[in-house]
């Protein structure tokens, strides 16, 4: 039992932590998520040089031989940045997919891609009617000669406007929720047929219903086997959330250190209202929340190479555990800010937006104690 | 970063296993700990762990302590839950010895620390007063110099388990003229002394755990001081956070945890079990995750104790995440029992009744456990204080 980060990781971790102090300052970030793009490709591009992009994939398939550890030192670091740039939806969705249940000429043609910089991927999940289930799916894949043609709407696809590709999920065959029949796929953005309508969220990152009309493409891109895909998503799935729970815990850590410094400076009463305790209590339940929540975080990540159940139940674990924690932490520090809270300038309400759109990536608090119960 | 234990791990719990099998005695089997119980049951585990060396595993190895690295403790506490185990009681091995080898003199150590390894002597903790309970040291109980011997007078409470104790550790105030935490001293008392006197306190729950400890005109010797006079503030809030480090309880809770399952699948509701029923079984996996939660931050702690760290402010949080998550799960154990959580079977330290009780056997105590560990969040520091403590220590406010 080891408790203890590598000298790589704590290098990984002072690097991105300088990049994000110096080149993530509230002001840059403001101006980058109200720009038309939206985010930042140079940052993008040096995350790239720094080998952050290609950190989580093995030297075989030309990445650095990192793991969840290292995905969870990375985006502990943007949580705390409120970084936008799609490091889940590309390394770990798109790059698990690929690693997991990738061909050889999958991986060759993609990867590499990846660690350089050079494509973007989203990942086409989630549709208007099946909330958090992977197989209640609408959108259909149907063999066509040499491949397959694909039909329906995808739902907030997290970072599509900036991608170029997409890994879709479609049916392929059996019913509406059917746990056989699930298929992956990955396509170019630009292959004919995909159209998208593009929004911003309101934590400030890029979106996009992507809708699929008569889209074709060949049998090379499908991930995996046909109509077997579910266990690879719920594989991939995991990755993502204990990532994401990362970067929950890097938000939170700054959400509460920014609470506590402004309950020293602002006095109400003639004394700083940090003195009141019942204000103080409440800033020492944050601060435990948020310890509880990086040993939930610690133990997904840690639990994602165990066996399915145990997998699953310490990611559902940390889902429900982090959610719960966002939500009180969120909208606590709003709370003790005051109206400051409340206002668009003052950095912790962009903090609790996020913290508020994390709940229902992947599964929502309720979704993930339903998940554990029935694992239990 | 890794959760595996090493093969010397494996090994090792394997042995821990195999020796609780062996040695642990058969008619305290899966019993737990209950306050009802004679003198010699509480000691009986501690005595054959004296022997093989096994009682005070966190001690320095020169005091009678094991060596074991942090994952070896936890591993032995584990093995000990899954046992149902009577351990050790805490007042000898976490609170007062830790002091002992810590600040206390080479006669001390030589005199009190053998009888704590071994388990032959029982101590007693002498804190709270009637008036001092949360703040602590505002104490009132006097320890008065006269020649080579110490006049003790005042009136402690809460002590728990006093009525089989043999020494107490006692805060007195030496010095009632400087600032409240400054005049205090850390005196160790024989309880046979006259003038000591122990009065039983009777819980919520119908037993007798905790007593009055009143002292009059109790002389002591002055090398029963512990450190320095008036320095006792200091030792006090070290063996606090030694007595919180190991008062998450989490082997224990998941443990508990086990019970609960089983319990709520002879229980039914609607005809089937009660553990089918998502409304029960979404307020156990709710339980499940916290623990889970503060299994892995006491790890974090331990990790950082082996690295060098004493048990630092972050204690308070196990403290108060295990106390929330043992009360939660009597909570949780009385609302399965149902209909028969009501029936009173005469407290637990009344056993003049031969008839057998009524209802399931695991639902005899559920209100009983229920009510006592209501204790939790008020003893060792009230959460409420050790919220305070974070507040300091830790946000710096």
């Amino acid at each position: 039992m080891d408790f203890n980060f590598t000298e790589e990781q704590d290098m990984v971790r002072d690097g991105l932590s300088r990049l994000v102090r110096e080149q993530y300052d509230w002001e840059t970030r403001r101006k980058a998520i109200a720009s038309t793009e939206g985010w930042r490709p140079e940052v993008w591009a040096q995350l790239a040089e720094l080998g952050i992009l290609g950190m989580p994939f093995s030297e075989a398939d030309g990445g650095f031989g990192g793991g969840a550890v290292d995905a969870m030192v990375i985006m502990e670091e943007f949580g705390k940045g409120l970084v936008v740039e799609p490091f889940i939806p590309t390394v770990v969705c798109a790059g698990g997919f690929l690693k997991h249940g990738g061909t050889a000429a999958q991986k060759e043609e993609h990867i590499g891609a990846i660690v350089s910089g050079s494509a973007v991927f989203a990942f086409a999940y989630a549709e208007p009617r099946g909330r958090y289930d992977y197989a209640d799916l609408e959108t259909t894949a149907k063999k066509d000669g040499a491949g397959y043609v694909l039909n329906g709407h995808k739902a907030v696809v997290i970072g599509a406007p900036w991608a170029s590709h997409l890994v879709v999920t479609a049916r392929t065959g059996g019913e509406r929720r059917d746990r056989s029949g699930v298929s992956v796929f990955v396509l170019a953005k630009d292959t004919p047929g995909v159209t998208t309508r593009d929004y911003v969220t309101v934590d400030g990152r890029r979106a996009s219903e992507v809708y699929f009309e008569n889209v074709a493409v060949g049998v090379d891109s499908l991930i995996g086997v046909e109509g077997e895909g579910l266990a690879l998503i719920e594989l991939v799935t995991d990755d993502a959330i204990a990532a994401l729970c990362a970067e929950a815990c890097g938000a939170m850590k700054v959400a509460h250190a920014m609470t506590v410094e402004y309950s020293r400076q602002r006095k109400q009463f003639g004394v700083p209202i940090g003195k009141f305790q019942v204000l103080q209590h409440r800033m020492v339940d944050m601060y435990t929340a948020y310890e509880q929540a990086v040993s939930l975080t610690y133990l997904a990540t840690l639990r994602l190479g165990s066996d399915e159940v145990e997998r699953k139940k310490a990611v559902s674990a940390a889902k429900v555990g982090v959610g719960q924690a966002a939500r009180l932490i969120g909208q606590e520090a709003v709370q003790i800010h005051g109206g400051n809270g409340v206002t668009d300038e003052y950095a912790i309400g962009h903090y609790f937006k996020r913290l508020t759109i994390f709940d229902s990536e992947f599964g929502n608090v309720d979704h993930h104690l339903k998940r554990h119960v029935a694992l239990s | 970063m890794n959760l595996e234990f090493t093969p010397e791990e494996q090994a090792f719990r394997d042995e821990v296993r195999a020796f609780i099998a062996e040695n642990y005695p058969k008619h305290l089997a899966d019993f737990g700990m209950r306050e009802d119980m004679a003198r010699e049951d509480f000691l009986a585990w501690h005595k054959i762990l004296g022997k093989k060396g096994w009682s005070v595993p966190a001690w320095p190895v020169e005091y009678g302590g094991t060596g074991w690295t942090p994952t070896q403790r936890y591993i032995w506490s584990e093995e000990n839950a899954r046992a149902s185990t009577v351990m050790p009681l805490p007042f000898g091995v976490s609170m007062v010895g830790p002091v002992i080898y810590t600040f206390g003199s080479e006669e001390q150590k030589s005199r009190h620390l053998p009888g704590i390894v071994s388990g032959d002597v029982w101590w007693c903790q002498g804190y709270s007063e009637p008036g001092a309970g949360s703040d602590l040291a505002s104490l009132k109980t006097t320890a008065v110099r006269d020649g080579d011997h110490y006049i003790i007078n005042g009136q402690k409470t809460w002590t728990t388990l006093a009525q089989h104790a043999d020494w107490g550790f006692f805060l007195c105030r030496t010095d009632p003229t400087a600032k409240q935490q400054e005049g205090i001293s850390f005196i160790l008392v024989d309880m046979k002394t006259p003038g000591v006197e122990v009065k039983p306190i009777k819980l919520l729950d119908g037993g007798y755990e905790v007593n009055e400890t009143w002292l009059t005109d109790v002389r002591v010797p002055v090398e029963n001081l512990v450190g320095q006079e008036n320095k006792g503030w200091t030792y006090a809030k070290f063996l606090l956070a030694h007595e919180r480090s190991g008062i998450a309880g989490v082997a224990r809770s998941k443990r508990g945890v086990e019970k609960l399952r089983e319990i709520a699948t002879h229980e039914t509701l609607d005809g089937a079990p009660l553990i089918k029923d998502f409304d029960f079984a979404k307020k156990v996996s709710q339980l499940e995750i916290d623990l889970a939660a503060l299994e892995i931050t006491e790890l974090r702690t331990l990790a950082g104790e082996q690295a060098g760290k004493g048990p630092g402010p972050e204690s308070s949080i196990l403290k108060i995440k295990g106390t929330e998550i043992q009360q939660r799960l009597t909570e949780l154990t009385l609302e399965a029992v149902g209909t028969y959580s009501a029936p009173y079977m005469g407290g637990v330290s009344n056993d003049n009744s031969n008839e057998h009780p009524v209802g399931p056997d695991y639902a005899t105590h559920a209100a009983a456990t229920y009510f006592n560990m209501r204790k939790t969040s008020i003893y060792g520091g009230s959460n409420e204080i050790q919220r305070n403590i974070i507040t300091k220590m830790i946000l710096g406010l």
